[in-house]
C-alpha cells in the first residue's frame, strides 16, 4: 500500500508515518479525556462540599497566598507558552529552538513547584496539614479541615503531573539533541505538549476555586 | 485440504520459545494469551471464595467460617471475580487478540502500551493477593466509607492500591483498541462494515476511558483517608460517605457494561454464524451498543435507593434507569430476529450464545424490577439482587466468554476440542448456574438479606439446592479445562476456517503468523455476509 | 493536527490574553457580588481553558475525531456533576 513512504521512523504496525502521526495523537488526546474524568472526580467532591459549606470554605480560604498563587499561574500559562513555541519549533525543523524552548518550559515548571513548595512549607507552619498536625483556630474547624484535604490532594496530584510532565519533556529534548525528529516527523513533541497544556488547564481551574473563594472583606 | 499444511508453518506461538519471547513480546496475540492464563488463575482464586461462600450456607448456623472470615470470603470472591476476572475477561484477551485482525491490522496501534497493560494488571493484582494472604479484607467489593477507610480492621490498604493500578490496565486496554479501531482498518473496512466484535468492544472502551479515572481517584482518596486517619469522606469533620457511593457507582455501574458489552459482541458473532444469517438490523445493533455505553453513565443512582441519597434524585435515577433496558431489548429481539428462520447448526459455540440471550434476558428484567424505586425498597440488599447481578455477570458475560473461548479457540491454537464433551459441559453449566441462581431470587424475595453467615432455618432448602447447583457448575468450569488442555496435544488440526465464518480472522491461517495477514485484506462487503440457509462446504461439495 | 503552522503572533496574542483574564478574575474576586462571584470565576475559567484548548493545542485546526474526544470528555465530566449535584441540591427539602 503506502509502504513506499516508510522510514525507519514508522513502526511496523503502522502503514506510513501519517497514520503513526494521527494514532499517537489520538491516543494522547484520549488520555487526556481519562485525565479529566481523574481530575473531575476531586472537583467533583470540590462542588459537593463547597456547595454544602459555603461559609467554612470562604473562612478556610483565606489561608491562601493569592500573590503566590497569582505568580503561579502566570509561570505555568508562560510555560505553555514556551511549549507551544516549542512546538512551533519543531514544525519548521528547528532543532535548537525546540531543545531552547523545551528547557525554559522545564525552568517554569520547576519554578512552579518551587513556589508550590514554599507555599506547603507555609501550612505546615501554620498548622493546616490534615492528619500530620491540624489545629484549625476558629468556628467550623472539621468542614475546614476537608477544604485543606482537597486543597492538598488536587494541588498534589496536579504537582505530580507536573513532575511527570517535566521528566516527559526531557526525555524530548534528549530525543530532539540526538536527532530523532524532523520537520516531518515531530510527533513526540506534539504530543507531550498537549499533556503539558493539560496541566496548565486544570491549574487554570484550581486557582480560583481555592483561591479566590471569598478574597472581598 | 488447507489443514495439512497448517501444522508446520510460521506462526504467533512457534516463532520463538523461551520465557523471555513471551515476557517480553508486543505481539497482540502473545499479550492475549498471557492475560488468558493470569484471569483463568484469577478466576478460580475467586472460583475457591465462591465454594467457601456456598459450603458455609448449606446449614442456618454457618458453621463452616466464623462471621468474619465470612466477611472477608465474599469480600474478596467480589474483589477477584469483578476486577481481575470480569472486566478484563473478553475485552483483555479476545478483544486484544481479534480487533487488530478482525479490522485487518498487523498489531494494535501502540503494541508496548498493550504489553505494559499487562504488567499493570500482574502488579495490581500481586498488591490486592498480598493482601489476601495477609488476612484477607472485609469491607465488601464496593468499599463503603466510612467502614472501609475508618472501621475495618483488614488490609484494605493494598487491596484499594492493587484495584487503583489495575485500573491503569483496563484503561491502557481501552486506551489502545479506540485509537486502533480509529485509525488502522483495513481498506474498504468502512464503519458500517465493522463486526460487532469491534463495535462492543468501541463502545467498551469509552466507559474504560471514561469511567475507570473515577473510580481511581475515589479508591486514591480512601486510601489517604486510611493512611491519614481523616479524609473528605469522614463523617466526623462533615464529610459525606454518600459522596463516596456516587463516585464509586459512576464507575462501577457502567463497569457492568464493561463486562457484558464484549460478551454481547460475542453474540453477535457466534448466532450469524451459526444461523448462516446476516444480522438482523446491523445498523441497530451498532447505535445500541453506544447507546448502552451512554445510558450507563445516567443510572448509578439505582444502587443508591436507600442510602440516604435524596428522594427525588432516586426517582430522577430510577425513571433514567428504564432507558438502558430499550437498547438492551433491541439487541435481544435483534439476535432472536436473526436466529428466526435461519438454519441452525447445534455446535457449542451457539449453545454458550442460546445460553447468554436466555439468561441476560431473565438478569436484564429482574433489572428492571430492581431499578423501580417503591419496589427496590423491598428486596434491596437481599438474594434478589445477587442472583439478578449473577444473571447478568455470569449468566450473561462468562456464558459470553466461554462462547468466544469456544468459537475462537481453534484459531487461536489451531486445535479442536472434543465436540461431544464441549456439548456436555456447557448443558451442565446451563443447568448448574439456574439451580444455583435461581432458588437466590425466590430466597431475595422471601427475604434473606446478602453478606450475612447465618439465616433463619427455613431457608435452608433452597439454599441446599443453590449449593448443590454451585457443585454442578463447578464442574461445568473443570470439564472445558481438561478436554481444552487435551486439545492442546491431541486435538485435530483445526484448519484456517472451521466453522466457515465471516470476518477477517478467519482469512488467515490458524494459528496466525505473528503479523496476522500475508498482505494487508481489503474488504469490499459487509459484515457478515452469509447466505441464507447454506453452508459454504455444502456448495464446495465437502 | 496534521501539521498545521500557526503564526507566532497568535501564540502571543493568545497568551496576552490569557494574562489578561488573568489579571481580570483576580480583581474581581475583590468584589463583593455574592453568588456571581463563583460564577464569573468559573466562566473566566472554562474561557482561558477554551483558548489553552483551541489555540495551544491546536484543536481549533483539529480533525473532527478531535473534536469529539475533546467534547466527549467534558461532556461526561458534566454528567457526573449534574446528576451527583442533583442528589445534594434536593437532600434538604421536605
Amino acid at each position: 500500500m503506502a509502504n513506499e513512504h516508510s522510514s525507519h521512523y514508522v513502526a511496523h504496525q503502522f502503514d506510513d508515518l501519517e497514520q503513526q502521526k494521527e494514532a499517537g495523537t489520538l491516543g494522547m488526546w484520549t488520555f487526556l479525556a481519562t485525565e479529566i474524568l481523574f481530575f473531575g472526580g476531586m472537583f467533583m467532591a470540590y462542588f459537593v462540599y463547597r456547595f454544602s459549606y459555603p461559609d467554612a470554605f470562604a473562612a478556610a480560604s483565606h489561608y491562601m497566598d493569592i500573590l503566590l498563587g497569582g505568580i503561579n499561574t502566570g509561570v505555568l500559562l508562560v510555560s505553555s507558552l514556551t511549549m507551544a513555541l516549542a512546538v512551533h519549533a519543531a514544525q519548521e525543523g528547528k532543532r535548537k529552538q525546540i531543545i531552547l524552548f523545551l528547557i525554559i518550559t522545564m525552568v517554569f515548571g520547576v519554578t512552579f513547584l518551587v513556589i508550590k513548595g514554599f507555599e506547603y512549607h507555609h501550612k505546615y507552619v501554620e498548622h493546616l496539614v490534615p492528619g500530620w498536625n491540624f489545629e484549625y483556630k476558629g468556628p467550623n474547624a472539621g468542614k475546614a479541615e476537608i477544604y485543606f484535604i482537597l486543597y492538598f490532594v488536587m494541588t498534589g496530584f496536579h504537582a505530580l503531573h507536573l513532575i511527570i510532565g517535566i521528566g516527559v519533556l526531557s526525555v524530548i529534548a534528549m530525543m530532539t539533541a540526538r536527532g530523532n525528529f524532523t520537520k516531518e516527523y515531530y510527533s513526540p513533541v506534539e504530543v507531550s505538549g498537549l499533556y503539558w497544556h493539560f496541566i496548565d488547564i486544570v491549574w487554570i481551574f484550581l486557582y480560583p476555586l481555592l483561591y479566590l473563594i471569598h478574597v472581598h472583606k | 485440504m488447507e489443514a495439512s499444511e497448517s501444522t508446520d508453518h510460521v506462526n504467533y506461538l512457534n516463532n520463538g520459545y523461551g520465557v523471555k519471547s513471551w515476557l517480553l513480546t508486543t505481539d497482540h496475540k502473545r499479550i492475549a494469551i498471557l492475560y488468558l492464563i493470569s484471569i483463568t488463575i484469577f478466576f478460580m482464586i475467586g472460583g475457591f471464595f465462591a465454594l467457601v461462600i456456598r459450603l458455609t450456607l448449606l446449614s442456618p448456623e454457618g458453621t463452616l467460617v466464623s462471621a468474619d472470615t465470612y466477611n472477608k470470603m465474599f469480600t474478596m470472591h467480589g474483589i477477584t471475580m469483578i476486577f481481575f476476572f470480569l472486566i478484563p475477561s473478553i475485552p483483555a484477551v479476545f478483544g486484544n487478540f481479534l480487533v487488530p485482525m478482525m479490522i485487518g491490522a498487523r498489531d494494535l496501534a501502540f503494541p508496548k502500551i498493550n504489553l505494559l497493560s499487562w504488567y499493570v494488571y500482574i502488579v495490581g493484582g500481586m498488591f490486592t493477593l498480598t493482601a489476601m494472604v495477609m488476612g484477607g479484607v472485609d469491607t465488601g467489593w464496593t468499599f463503603y466509607t466510612p467502614f472501609s477507610s475508618g472501621y475495618s480492621h483488614t488490609n484494605v490498604v493494598p487491596t484499594v492500591i492493587g484495584v487503583f493500578i489495575l485500573g491503569f490496565s483496563s484503561i491502557l486496554t481501552g486506551l489502545n483498541f479506540i485509537v486502533t479501531i480509529h485509525k488502522m482498518r483495513a481498506p474498504g473496512l468502512t464503519w458500517f462494515r465493522l463486526p460487532l466484535f469491534i463495535w462492543a468492544h468501541y463502545a467498551t472502551s469509552v466507559i474504560q476511558i471514561l469511567g475507570t479515572p473515577v473510580i481511581a481517584i475515589t479508591l486514591a482518596l480512601v486510601g489517604f483517608e486510611r493512611i491519614a486517619g481523616v479524609g473528605i469522606f469522614d463523617p466526623n469533620i462533615g464529610g459525606d460517605p454518600i459522596l463516596f457511593q456516587h463516585l464509586f457507582w459512576f464507575y462501577s455501574h457502567p463497569a457492568v457494561y464493561i463486562m457484558v458489552l464484549p460478551a454481547m459482541g460475542v453474540v453477535s458473532e457466534v448466532v450469524t454464524c451459526f444461523s448462516r444469517r446476516k444480522l438482523f438490523g446491523y445498523r441497530q445493533m451498532a447505535f445500541a451498543s453506544m447507546a448502552i455505553a451512554v445510558f450507563g453513565f445516567l443510572v448509578w443512582g439505582h444502587h443508591m435507593f436507600v442510602s440516604g441519597q435524596s428522594v427525588y434524585a432516586g426517582m430522577a435515577f430510577s425513571a433514567l434507569s428504564f432507558l438502558v433496558a430499550i437498547p438492551s431489548a433491541v439487541k435481544v429481539f435483534n439476535w432472536t430476529a436473526t436466529l428466526y428462520k435461519g438454519t441452525i447448526r447445534f455446535q457449542t459455540p451457539v449453545l454458550y450464545a442460546f445460553g447468554f440471550i436466555g439468561l441476560f434476558t431473565i438478569g436484564g428484567l429482574t433489572g428492571i424490577v430492581l431499578a423501580t424505586l417503591p419496589v427496590d425498597v423491598h428486596v434491596h440488599d437481599t438474594y434478589f439482587v445477587i442472583a439478578h447481578f449473577h444473571y447478568i455477570m455470569v449468566g450473561g458475560a462468562v456464558m459470553g466468554y466461554m462462547a468466544a473461548l469456544h468459537f475462537w479457540w481453534p484459531k487461536m491454537t489451531g486445535k479442536l476440542y472434543s465436540e461431544g464433551w464441549s456439548k456436555l459441559a456447557a448443558l451442565i453449566l446451563f443447568v448448574g448456574f439456574n439451580l444455583t441462581f435461581f432458588p437466590q431470587f425466590i430466597l431475595g424475595y422471601l427475604g434473606m438479606p446478602r453478606r450475612y453467615h447465618i439465616y433463619p432455618p427455613e431457608f435452608q432448602v433452597l439454599n441446599v439446592l443453590s449449593t448443590a447447583g454451585a457443585s454442578i457448575l463447578g464442574l461445568g468450569y473443570i470439564i472445558p479445562f481438561f478436554y481444552l488442555m487435551w486439545s492442546l496435544r491431541k486435538g485435530k488440526t483445526a484448519g484456517d476456517n472451521p466453522w466457515n465464518a465471516k470476518g477477517l480472522e478467519w482469512l488467515t491461517s490458524s494459528p496466525p503468523p505473528t503479523f496476522n495477514f500475508e498482505k494487508t485484506p481489503i474488504v469490499n462487503e459487509e459484515a457478515y455476509a452469509y447466505t441464507d440457509g447454506v453452508f459454504e462446504e455444502d456448495v464446495a461439495g465437502g | 493536527m496534521n501539521g498545521h503552522v500557526v503564526s507566532r503572533k497568535v501564540y502571543y496574542f493568545i497568551f496576552a490574553a490569557l494574562m489578561v483574564l488573568l489579571i481580570l478574575t483576580i480583581s474581581m474576586a475583590y468584589f463583593d457580588l455574592g453568588p456571581f462571584n463563583v460564577i464569573i470565576a468559573l466562566v473566566i475559567a472554562i474561557i482561558k481553558a477554551t483558548l489553552v484548548i483551541l489555540y495551544f493545542m491546536h484543536v481549533r485546526y483539529g480533525s473532527r475525531v478531535t473534536w469529539v474526544f475533546v467534547s466527549a470528555g467534558f461532556f461526561w465530566l458534566i454528567i457526573m456533576f449534574t446528576l451527583t449535584m442533583s442528589d445534594f441540591v434536593t437532600r434538604f427539602s421536605f
